[in-house]
């Protein structure tokens, strides 16, 4: 009789890493559709060709670091990268925009760190903000809401066979911050002035909430990141409308515009590049909530998703040594890194 | 109100954090009755079943042993008994393979049962409220009853607290919350009454505020059993959520009370025991129905046996047997696990024993508990920080484990993890999590403990550093000291120095002069001189002065060292002898040369010398004075003193006693009514006048005893000895007298006054004989150095040396010499040893300091028994010393030179020696025949002067015990 023999605890759950992953792309579909149904097929193409793409460099730099590919494959967490960032794209995004991006993406911020779990930074927003510099009109040209177009221009766009200037349109949150003070101006542009927010964007960010209740909901994350996110972005967002609304734009326009349901629940989540306890999640997301608002508001960008959840990866070390639970047993949390505080 | 009656209905439960809701699997085993186990053919009992020390086997292999009986015995506190779970013999006592995890082995007792399952004689306490909780642990304690939830900790232990601890609640935990397992449910089902008297039995020996029974909610049958048990009693029953784990002790303690147990602390020091249902079932048995914990209800489960449920068995059953016994199909079983799916160990081998911890056995498919997936790496979901009941951060412990960095992960409370598994359960990438916190706990264990050796070496280390820097410390200032002593033996002797070296100077020239004038003498006679007998004369004269000038040398050199605090007169002193001693010398050249030319001026050179010598040896004696003055010039002047005074007094005392007694008489001629009173006050005055006397008796006898040591410096002729004995007889004498008197006087008799006035007149009779013994003796070298017979000349120093320096040593008491060496002896054996014991110490203590598993308190008290001998070792010394100093001392006294001067004498003597054989030498060839006899006498005289020195010497050691 040949019996197995290993340490305790000798069941598990029947889920895995993968299964993880997987839950994280059904919760965006949703938000795809929207998008897709506001801005046309060019987000479907983005996101199917990225997912191309790092599952290509993936399978590659898996097998020149030596390691199992097909097992690695199945974790679907470059697959997961690919759909966020192709999610994030522009639908006018040529090919090799994707290319470059997610290229990028899964080489150099993620295998280059060590594969899944060791990169310190968001492999998609890496990403993002590389192409967002590099090509700064590229990605800034979104198509107006209402005017999609067909699967052919798409695919037109995808191959860069047809000039984008003649669908591109600011986005809400481009346009406000062109106007912002202006009152007769901001007051005069359609696109601000949706059903609840932005034109079209108000759906698509409704679309990832949607997406992302799914996922706390299967416990797949947890509410502290999205909360923390929501709430860093809608409170100074609430204080600054109340005291110039026409300056601010008000918290609801925040919430439902640009990448702030995707970042709060899709972005900022991942766990291994956010702060891991929940209080230092909290933090985490209460911060890239602000630092969106403050970069939103004052900057050069008209949105800040990526810039601020990079930024606050950079942090997440160490707020996670200042926000340890307290542990069964000790009266309060130790803080600090170790010696840092005792001895 | 609303408030307390829903507290009334609905005792408050806490929540802890985390936990995971496995599935129960409960239904598999649950349904069925406890059923008996199998009797197996073979008992495997381990002596560490419990936490703690093995128990101590009572048996031999060959031994019957009945059912019950007990088989091993507790080894210290912290231990457990065995008993015996079935009559049978026993077989073996040695390593048999038990359900460790490391697969290794422990001493067993194996029983060979014999199938009669035969009960030893016992009995049980009906009414154990009869007996002290003493008796009780006692019971419990040979019971053999350990914690029966899983850790095995000796239950007496944790009965027993002492009245220094109160018990706020006793908490009985039959949460049962590990999947599968059934045995407690099915234990409360069926005997809640025994477990209920169990229960009481805790209550009686804690004496808790509270009893809570918490049993998780998916075991409504035994919740309802045990209410119906304990009606009316005052246990209450705490319903649970269910949750993994809340059975682990914190966690429940948690669940019940809403007290967190600190990190590091046990449930006692938050008042809270607990116990598990089974344990208080088997405390039951025990106490009320005198049966040791030798069997126990273990689940069989999983979906490889046939019949699952839970069987009593006997300890030491091997699992195969009750694999066996509950229709497992060997073929199935993918994974053999004893304890639950989350906490258990997966067995090697079905051969393994059942023990006393043994609540489970799952005979798992490998479809039910499957291969663990392989490892995925870590995404930091933190769905484990979630569950953790210890509130941890795994994800980071994780980290931290797997970089191997121990500070971070303790600063992460590894240490707090109680490995229930949760995390790992529920992590999504199959990390064994649990795997790596208890390799991190056994690093950081393995780390204290190395931390510990390393403090204890450097301990060790700083001790020994310490103790070698002690002894250099201390023989650097022993060092110091001596250096210190010499420089001030120097300093004090800086200034005799030069008065010694002059001596010396002068004491050498004087020699010379007298050997010149002896060999002028010798060649005057030889020549038939007229002056001959006239040089003779001034040889033996020089040879006075040179003696002298040697005893002044002598009497310089064992001056010096008293005149430590030398003053100002005695500078002056010195200096005015050194100028003396030169004038004296350079007289006593000038009067040579005047001789060695025949001038006529040369006996008025010599007077002249005599004189100036005569003044430098007063100023020497005075020297002396002052120096022997300065440091005992105190205890002198208190010796000297109280004689005058007590002789004063007396005289005042015997001068009042007249007149009181005149006065007395007078009265009493004249009738006076005051002369009964005036005799009693004239006898008061004299019993006064006479105590003084008696007084200054002693006084008196005492002064004496210091003087005599310095008189015996010329050798007593035969009037000597003769008034010695006189003095001696007359001294008896009036000693006889006073005492008689003494005597009459206490008794009132009416001869006292004659007897006092006879012991007077021998007093002085005596006082008389002394002073002339004293006369005699200070005549007596005159005496001796009567110019002897020419011929007899080259004898005479044999003659007269050794008497000289023999007689005082024959002197000496033999008897207290030889006392003194067998002393000496002793303790330089002593010594010896004792040094002998501190060495021999001190190299034990080196290596004890080179090994790691001495203890630091083990070398502290090595080091205090290095101290203690050395201690003894410097006694021993220090006495040594003493007494060698003491000898030199009586050599001193007695011979009137101390040891160096003797072996100086000895060494000059043969050198001397030398000198004059050399001198014989040369002169041979050159010389006439009767320079050449004169030279031969005198280097035989010089030859028997020195043989005479070595033989001083040699005695003077012997005498005093002082030869190696």
């Amino acid at each position: 009789m040949s019996l197995i023999t290993s340490t305790s605890p000798h069941a598990s759950v029947k889920n895995n890493t993968g299964a993880f992953m997987r839950q994280v792309i059904y919760a965006t579909l949703p938000g795809l559709a929207v998008l897709t149904w506001q801005f046309g097929w060019g987000t479907v193409i983005n996101v199917l060709w990225a997912v191309v793409v790092a599952l290509i460099c993936e399978g590659l730099f898996l097998k020149a670091r030596g390691r199992n590919v097909a097992f690695y494959l199945k974790d679907y967490s470059a697959v997961l990268t690919a759909v966020l960032l192709g999610l994030a794209l522009p639908p006018t995004a040529p090919w090799w925009l994707t290319l470059v991006g997610v290229g990028f993406a899964i080489i150099v911020a993620k295998q280059l760190y060590g594969g899944l779990g060791m990169n310190p930074f968001n492999p998609a927003m890496v990403g993002y903000v590389l192409l967002l510099i590099s090509f700064p009109v590229a990605m800034t040209q979104w198509i107006a809401p209402g005017e999609a177009p067909g699967f052919v221009q798409s695919l037109q766009l995808f191959a860069g066979q047809l000039p984008v200037d003649g669908l591109s349109g600011a986005t809400p949150l481009d346009t406000f911050r062109t106007w912002a003070g202006n009152e007769t101006e901001l007051a005069s542009h359609g696109i601000l002035h949706g059903d609840l927010a932005g034109q079209g964007w108000e759906w698509v960010n409704l679309a990832f909430l949607l997406g992302g209740l799914y996922l706390i909901s299967r416990k797949i994350i947890t509410w502290h990141i999205p909360a923390g996110f929501l709430a860093g972005l809608a409170a100074p967002a609430l204080i600054a409308w109340l005291i110039d609304p026409v300056r601010f734009a008000d918290p609801l326009f925040h919430l439902l515009s640009g990448g702030a349901m995707l970042g709060a629940f899709f972005i900022a989540t991942d766990p291994v590049s956010a702060a891991t306890s929940r209080m230092g999640r909290l933090v985490y997301a209460l911060l890239i909530g602000v630092l969106i608002w403050v970069i939103r508001s004052f900057g050069g960008y008209p949105d800040a998703v990526a810039f601020s959840v990079l930024l606050l990866n950079l942090s997440a070390p160490f707020i996670d040594y200042y926000t340890q639970p307290r542990t069964y047993g000790h009266s309060k949390p130790n803080r600090g890194t170790a010696g840092g505080g005792k001895s | 109100m609303i408030r307390t009656f829903f507290r009334s209905r609905t005792p408050k439960v806490f929540d802890f954090h985390g936990g995971i809701h496995p599935p129960e699997m409960k239904h598999l085993s649950n349904g069925t009755e406890i059923a008996p186990g199998p009797l197996p053919a073979q008992l495997i009992l381990p002596l560490n079943m419990h936490i703690g020390a093995p128990a101590k086997p009572l048996v031999e292999p060959g031994d019957r042993v009945l059912k019950g009986q007990m088989i091993a015995e507790p080894a210290g506190a912290v231990s457990a008994a065995i008993h015996a779970p079935t009559s049978g013999t026993v077989s073996a006592i040695g390593p048999r393979p038990i359900q460790h995890p490391s697969g290794m082995d422990a001493i067993c007792i194996v029983i060979d049962t014999d199938g009669r399952d035969e009960w030893i004689a016992h009995s049980g306490i009906s009414d154990y409220t009869e007996r002290s909780p003493g008796e009780l642990v006692d019971t419990i304690r040979y019971a053999g009853i350990a914690g029966m939830g899983g850790a095995g900790f000796p239950t007496s232990i944790k009965v027993n607290l002492g009245d220094h601890q109160r018990v706020e609640e006793l908490v009985i935990n039959a949460v049962e919350c590990e999947p599968y397992i059934t045995a407690d449910d099915r234990l409360m089902r069926e005997r809640a009454d025994e477990i209920i008297t169990g229960i009481h039995i805790l209550q009686y020996l804690l004496n808790p505020r509270r009893t809570l029974i918490g049993i998780e909610d998916n075991k409504p049958e035994a919740i309802k059993a045990i209410k119906r048990a304990c009606k009316g009693c005052d246990i209450e029953i705490r319903v649970v959520p269910t949750k993994y784990p809340s059975g682990g002790e914190k966690q429940l303690i948690q669940l019940v009370t809403g007290k967190e147990v600190k990190s590091g602390q046990l449930p006692a020091h938050v008042g809270v025991v607990c116990q598990n249902v089974g344990t208080a079932y088997a405390i039951k048995r025990a106490v009320i129905n005198g049966e040791p914990l030798i069997q126990r209800v273990t689940t069989l489960t999983g979906d490889g046996v046939s019949q699952p449920g839970n069987y009593e068995v006997l300890i030491g059953t091997p699992v195969s047997d009750l694999l066996h016994h509950g229709g497992v199909d060997a073929g199935k079983i993918g994974r053999l696990v004893m304890g639950g799916p989350m906490m258990g160990f997966t067995l090697h081998s079905p051969t393994v024993p059942m023990v006393k911890t043994t609540n489970c056995i799952i005979a798992a498919s490998p479809e039910e508990l499957p291969e663990p997936p392989p490892e995925q790496p870590c995404i930091r979901c933190g769905s484990c920080a979630e569950v953790c009941p210890a509130n941890l951060l795994p994800q980071q412990l994780y980290w931290h484990a797997k970089n191997d960095d121990l500070e971070k992960a303790q600063h992460h409370n590894l240490m707090d993890c109680i490995e229930c598994g949760a995390c790992a359960y529920v992590c999504p990438s199959h990390i064994p999590l649990v795997q790596y916190y208890r390799y991190a706990k056994g690093a950081v264990r393995q780390q204290a403990a190395d931390q510990l050796k390393a403090d204890k070496a450097r301990q060790r280390f700083e001790a020994r550093q310490a103790r070698i820097d002690a002894e250099k410390a201390e023989k650097e200032a022993r060092r110091q000291a001596r250096l210190e002593a010499n420089r001030k033996k120097k300093e004090a002797s800086a200034a005799p120095t030069v008065d010694t070296a002059a001596l010396k100077q002068a004491s050498l020239e004087a020699s010379k002069a007298y050997k010149a004038a002896v060999k002028a003498a010798k060649a005057a006679d030889a020549e038939g001189a007229a002056n001959a007998a006239e040089l003779k004369a001034e040889a033996d004269r020089l040879k006075e002065i040179a003696d002298k000038a040697k005893a002044a040398v002598r009497d310089a050199g064992s001056a010096a060292p008293a005149a430590v605090p030398a003053e100002d007169v005695v500078a002056k002193l010195k200096k005015q002898v050194g100028d003396a001693s030169s004038a004296y010398k350079a007289a006593v050249k000038a009067a040579k040369e005047a001789e060695a030319n025949g001038d006529d001026s040369a006996a008025a050179l010599r007077a002249q010398a005599d004189e100036l010598k005569a003044s430098a040896d007063k100023l020497k004696a005075e020297l002396r004075d002052a120096k022997a003055g300065a440091p005992a010039a105190a205890p002198t002047a208190a010796q000297a003193d109280p004689v005058s005074d007590l002789k004063k007094q007396v005289g005042e005392a015997s001068s009042a006693y007249k007149a009181a007694v005149k006065t007395a008489k007078e009265a009493e001629e004249n009738g006076a009514d005051n002369a009964a009173e005036l005799r009693s006050k004239a006898d008061e005055l004299k019993a006064a006048a006479d105590q003084l006397k008696a007084e200054l008796r002693d006084a008196k006898a005492n002064a004496p005893a210091a003087v005599p040591v310095q008189a015996p410096t010329a050798p007593p002729a035969d009037p000597l000895t003769e008034l010695k004995k006189k003095v001696g007889e007359v001294s008896a004498a009036y000693k006889a007298a006073v005492k008689a008197a003494k005597e009459a006087e206490e008794n009132g008799a009416g001869n006292a006054a004659e007897l006092r006035a006879e012991a007077d007149t021998l007093k002085a009779d005596a006082d008389h004989w002394k002073a002339e013994l004293r006369d005699a003796k200070a005549a007596a070298p005159a005496v001796a150095k009567a110019p002897p017979v020419p011929t007899d000349q080259p004898k005479m120093p044999e003659a007269s040396a050794p008497q000289a320096l023999t007689q005082p040593l024959t002197a000496v008491d033999p008897e207290a010499a030889a006392k003194r060496q067998k002393r000496l002896k002793g303790l330089k054996t002593a010594y010896n040893m004792a040094h002998k014991q501190y060495k021999e110490a001190h190299a034990a203590l080196e290596r004890a300091e080179r090994k790691e598993e001495v203890s630091a308190d083990e070398l502290i008290e090595m080091q205090r028994k290095v101290d203690k001998l050395k201690n003894k070792a410097d006694v021993a010394r220090d006495a040594l010393d003493a007494l060698i100093e003491e000898a030199k001392a009586d050599i001193r006294a007695h011979t009137g030179k101390d040891l160096k001067t003797l072996k100086l004498e000895a060494a000059r003597a043969e050198s001397a020696l030398a000198d004059k054989k050399l001198e014989l030498d040369k002169l041979a060839s050159s010389s006439g025949e009767d320079a050449l006899e004169a030279l031969n006498s005198e280097l035989k005289a010089l030859e028997a002067e020195a043989q005479i020195a070595r033989k001083a010497l040699k005695q003077a050691l012997e005498e005093q015990g002082l030869v190696e």
